[in-house]
């Protein structure tokens, strides 16, 4: 891939001239706000993290935005970067800049907070009213489950999910319906479906009924996912799970 | 429930169109060769248990698939949701089974 070249410019900071970013960031509280520009030095191996962090630190302090651990773990630097929902900390400058800008931004499809941050709120609510999450069976089962069974391969395909929202954020769905619960929640709900261990599929199958249909296959969720996981994978099997118990059918031979 | 049936309707109606629409466009390109005229159209549909059946099936499975299309286009783009867009999707499905099978009785 070509590398971007940005503009040489004297900038005071490191003494010799020095290439330049030009950035604009997303400033504002709740719904209003506006790009606001400044100049970043480049250097080299930078992450888009990183820019936003020098623009709190040495231009501007009143900057808001969100994150931990800077490697790519706990999923809270998660912005919008030239159009794109990424997690800043595991994005290069060299691969996200464009003629040596960049424009970032807060997530889509959540309420902004100040600037870079964004409520997570609706993304965790809509997790905890499809109940995602694993619920023990009476009694443990007895028998192993092997690795690579195929349940388990299905699970663990989706089971590397970090909650970032990245997913939620690219999601056109999400944008138009307001009562679909995004691809995270049903990817979640797709591996509790293959898990042998749940003691409620019925009851995940019900909650992936009451929104899964509304997903149209675009594959954004797949195409941001920064672990690489394929919600509309997981989607396209809840879809056909529900329509298999829509016509009475149970679970599928060999299953407990 | 219902959403999952909607769903499964809407992917076999799909899955029934798609070699019938082929056959359409081909019949179209073939019977078009020599120019184009309503006796020929009839000569080949009057009578025919076979176009009869066809395009009966074709009718039914639009008649099935585009009401529930068009329903998640509004619920989305046009902000209409309830029971009111489902008693009006049900009435478009009607609308369009009425009209093919007319359209279709005209020419058998």
């Amino acid at each position: 891939m070509k590398r971007t070249c940005p503009r040489l410019v004297k900038t005071g900071y490191d003494g010799p001239a020095m290439a330049v970013l030009e950035v604009e960031i997303w400033r504002g509280e709740g719904g209003d706000g506006a790009w606001r520009r400044y100049a970043v030095p480049h250097r080299a191996n930078q992450t888009v993290l990183d820019v936003v962090t020098h623009v709190q630190r040495h231009i501007d302090p009143s900057l808001a935005y969100r994150f931990a651990c800077r490697v790519g773990m706990c999923g809270s630097c998660a912005m919008t970067v030239n159009g794109r929902p990424r997690w800043t900390c595991r994005t290069h400058v060299s691969r996200a800049a464009r003629k040596g800008r960049l424009r970032i931004g807060p997530l889509r499809n959540l309420p902004v907070i100040r600037d870079l941050a964004v409520d997570m709120a609706p993304f965790f609510e809509k997790w905890r009213d499809a109940e995602a999450r694993f619920v023990p069976p009476p009694a443990p089962a007895e028998e192993a489950v092997r690795p690579d069974e195929p349940e388990r391969m299905a699970a663990d395909a989706g089971i590397e999910c970090i909650n970032c929202a990245v997913c939620y954020a690219a999601c056109d769905s999400v944008a138009w319906n307001p009562d679909y619960p995004g691809p995270a929640v049903l990817n979640r709900l797709w591996t509790l479906v293959n898990d042998r261990r749940d003691g409620d599929r019925d009851g995940h199958l019900d909650a992936a009924g009451a929104g899964c249909h509304l997903c149209r296959s675009h594959q954004e969720c797949a195409d941001a996912c920064p672990t690489g996981l394929n919600p509309t994978a997981a989607i396209a099997g809840l879809k056909r799970e529900v329509f298999r118990r829509a016509l009475g059918g149970g679970r599928r031979e060999g299953r407990p | 429930m219902k959403e999952a049936w909607l769903f499964a309707a809407q992917r076999i109606s799909a899955m029934v169109m798609a070699p019938l629409v082929l056959l359409h466009l081909g019949v179209i390109l073939y019977a078009v060769r020599d120019g184009l005229s309503a006796g020929e159209i009839l000569a080949r549909t009057e009578g025919s248990l076979f176009w009869g059946a066809v395009y009966a099936l074709f009718v039914v499975a639009a008649a099935v698939h585009a009401p529930i299309g068009l329903r998640a286009v509004l619920s989305e783009w046009g902000r209409w949701r309830g029971a009111g867009l489902d008693i009006a999707m049900a009435l478009f499905g009607l609308l369009l089974l009425a009209l093919g099978l007319r359209a279709l009785a005209a020419v058998l």
